[in-house]
């Protein structure tokens, strides 16, 4: 996205009826422009500009809201690195992100595929985007039923197999695959169209080529397919990723981070940290971690797999 | 935009001059073992799609008591509107207890009118005045315009729990707790993403009529109202339902400021509605009731707009 903008260079309207003195040239049109940017120059500097930098301050502070936050330095940091409840929190958040983006992007890749070679109609694509739509609330409650011990349509079908009943929320190690499969059903759909849009952006004559020489549809896929559709599949990784390193919503809704802390995301501990224990300070300094964690993985993936360039050259 | 038109328009001709390799068998051959697998995928893809959507509507017309001896059945287990009288308040708290329910009042219509009091302001705020941004950026040339986006574009990066506490204290010093400016101000301004997208549409929109206003003197602000905005009814409609869409599904921010009932919005009274359940066994029946009407207007537009929203991520890239 920033490349785009990087090459997008729009040329300036030129000023009719005005000489082009070199005061003017120099300012152009500051006066209007701050005026048409000063409301969203408000939100950026009161909602993301201002809260970054108190919360790399708070950070270094501990605050329990009441009061004014005391300066002490790197303690939360090195407190964060014994905690044993933090590092369970990135080992459960990992695990789910593996789980969630691994089966994600396989599912996502083929669907793909299929809108881009079979199923061509956009009611299809549209059903695929359904679940997408839905609050993540609304999803987490419709599988927190279905995927009930007792009730669930899910379970009667297992033990209609002769199978044990499973207790998907609510067992230690369940719960955080479960509440990946239930992010892979909403998102594949939506994970899907972002590649089938990058799969738009392949020439076919790269196809008719490759055809033409024999190569069988495997061949095809491993060949051509794959590195020319690497930069979006870059693109699309490092935003699901991201997203997925930041799951809350689910969690909150059934679970709650239980049983014991088996799905205690990094999120929810933050939250809990801050919201239950009013430890402002230490739930800011675990989110100054979760930023840097975010920005590094986007940017080894963005080296790893090359986004910024492209083979179709 | 231009591109993947462009790019569909070259598959398509290139398919009917040479054809695709499945298409052309399917042409030689009456039936392809491929080609039926494929549909097979699709399929499957598309039952564990909706199957799930079906379930919450079955349940939802189901009665409590019946659901346990009929856990497998496929159609609504002891019909009854029951689950939704209760979503909309017309059961007696002891008519709804008897029927499995909470017997709590869950003000269905007010969490109904705050989510869309909450999605609408929002919308409307940061969509106009993206859009206001977005063309300070594409069409007027001032000093340290392109610096100015790009410090813009890397708030994208910055993860939206790293600026909630912050904002929550902020939010929370002004006393706007449990307020409607408390829960929208925050969206209402600008995202990143809606500069972005507008700025993208805005460039590629031709400027000859903008040019032959400005010979007319027209000033910047009339050519903004009276040309640019109308002309770009198209894409501003595509993102106010996106963002419409997002907003009404937003639980994370609300939850910190919107706890009161007065301000409560669907997301969080359906998460309470869950934990409400005084013996034991959930309303599963008024749960998934209130679930299916509170998706209801998300699935109404997807409905009404689905093929703007569909064709919008395949152009706008990532949002």
């Amino acid at each position: 996205m920033t490349t785009l903008a990087k090459h997008a260079e729009p040329a300036a309207l030129p000023k009719p009826g005005k000489p082009a003195k070199f005061g003017i040239r120099r300012i152009g049109d500051l006066k209007i422009a701050l005026l048409f940017i000063f409301p969203a120059m408000i939100g950026f500097v009161l909602f993301f500009l201002v809260p970054t930098i108190r919360g790399i301050y708070l950070s270094f502070t501990e605050y329990s809201i009441l009061g004014d936050p005391t300066w002490i330095g790197l303690k939360n940091y090195t407190t964060i690195f014994s905690d044993d409840l933090f590092w369970n929190a990135m080992a459960v958040t990992v695990q789910y992100v593996a789980l969630n983006i691994g089966f994600q992007t396989v599912i996502a890749i083929g669907l793909a595929l299929l809108m881009h070679r079979v199923a061509k109609s956009t009611f299809i694509r549209g059903v695929l985007l359904l679940p997408f739509l839905v609050a993540n609330v609304i999803v987490a409650l419709l599988w927190f039923w279905m995927l009930d011990y007792q009730l669930g349509i899910v379970n009667e079908v297992i033990s209609w197999m002769g199978l044990p009943r499973i207790a998907f929320f609510g067992s230690e190690q369940w719960a955080i695959p479960t509440i990946a499969f239930v992010n892979v059903w909403r998102h594949m759909g939506y994970t899907a169209l972002l590649i089938f849009a990058g799969l738009q952006s392949i020439p076919n004559h790269v196809y008719e080529v490759a055809n033409l020489d024999g190569a069988s549809p495997t061949r095809t896929f491993w060949s051509i397919t794959m590195p020319l559709l690497r930069p979006v599949l870059a693109l699309v990784l490092v935003v699901t990723v991201i997203g997925s390193f930041q799951v809350f919503d689910t969690v909150a809704v059934t679970t709650q981070g239980g049983p014991v802390n088996a799905s205690r995301v990094i999120q929810m501990y933050i939250y809990q940290k801050a919201f239950g224990e009013s430890d402002f300070g230490y739930a800011s300094a675990l989110s100054v971690i979760l930023f840097i964690i975010l920005a590094l993985v986007a940017f080894i993936q963005m080296k790893f797999l090359k986004g910024n360039e492209t083979d179709l050259d | 935009m231009s591109t993947s038109t462009n790019s569909r328009r070259l598959r398509e001709s290139a398919t009917a001059v040479v054809g695709s390799p499945q298409s052309r068998r399917t042409r030689t051959k009456p039936f392809n073992w491929r080609r039926a697998g494929a549909w097979v995928l699709i399929v499957i893809a598309v039952a564990v799609t909706l199957a799930p959507f079906l379930w919450m509507l079955r349940t939802a017309l189901s009665s409590n008591h019946s659901l346990a001896s009929n856990a497998g059945n496929l159609l609504p287990a002891d019909f009854s509107w029951g689950a939704f009288q209760r979503v909309f308040g017309l059961q007696s708290p002891e008519q709804a207890i008897a029927e499995g329910g909470s017997g709590a009042d869950i003000n269905f219509w007010l969490y109904l009118r705050n989510s869309i009091i909450f999605a609408t302001m929002t919308t409307a705020g940061q969509v106009f005045f993206s859009a206001m941004a977005a063309y300070a950026f594409s069409r007027l040339r001032w000093p340290g315009r392109n610096k100015v986006f790009a410090i813009f574009l890397a708030t994208m990066m910055v993860p939206p729990i790293f600026t909630a506490l912050p904002n929550f204290l902020m939010i929370k010093n002004l006393g706007l707790l449990n307020t409607f400016a408390g829960l929208a101000l925050p969206f209402m301004f600008m995202t990143p993403f809606a500069i972005f997208f507008l700025r993208q549409f805005f460039l590629s929109m031709s400027r000859e009529v903008e040019e032959a206003a400005m010979l007319d003197g027209a000033k910047h602000l009339r050519i903004f109202f009276q040309i640019v905005i109308p002309n770009a009814a198209a894409p501003l409609a595509t993102l106010a339902l996106l963002t419409f869409i997002g907003q009404w599904n937003e639980y994370f921010w609300p939850l910190l400021v919107g706890q009161d009932e007065s301000v409560r919005v669907l997301t969080v009274g359906l998460g309470v509605f869950k934990s409400q359940s005084p013996q034991g066994a959930p309303d599963w029946s008024g749960l998934m009731a209130a679930t299916l009407v509170a998706a209801l207007p998300v699935l109404i537009l997807f409905i009404a707009f689905g093929k703007k929203v569909v064709n919008s991520i395949g152009f706008s890239g990532i949002k």
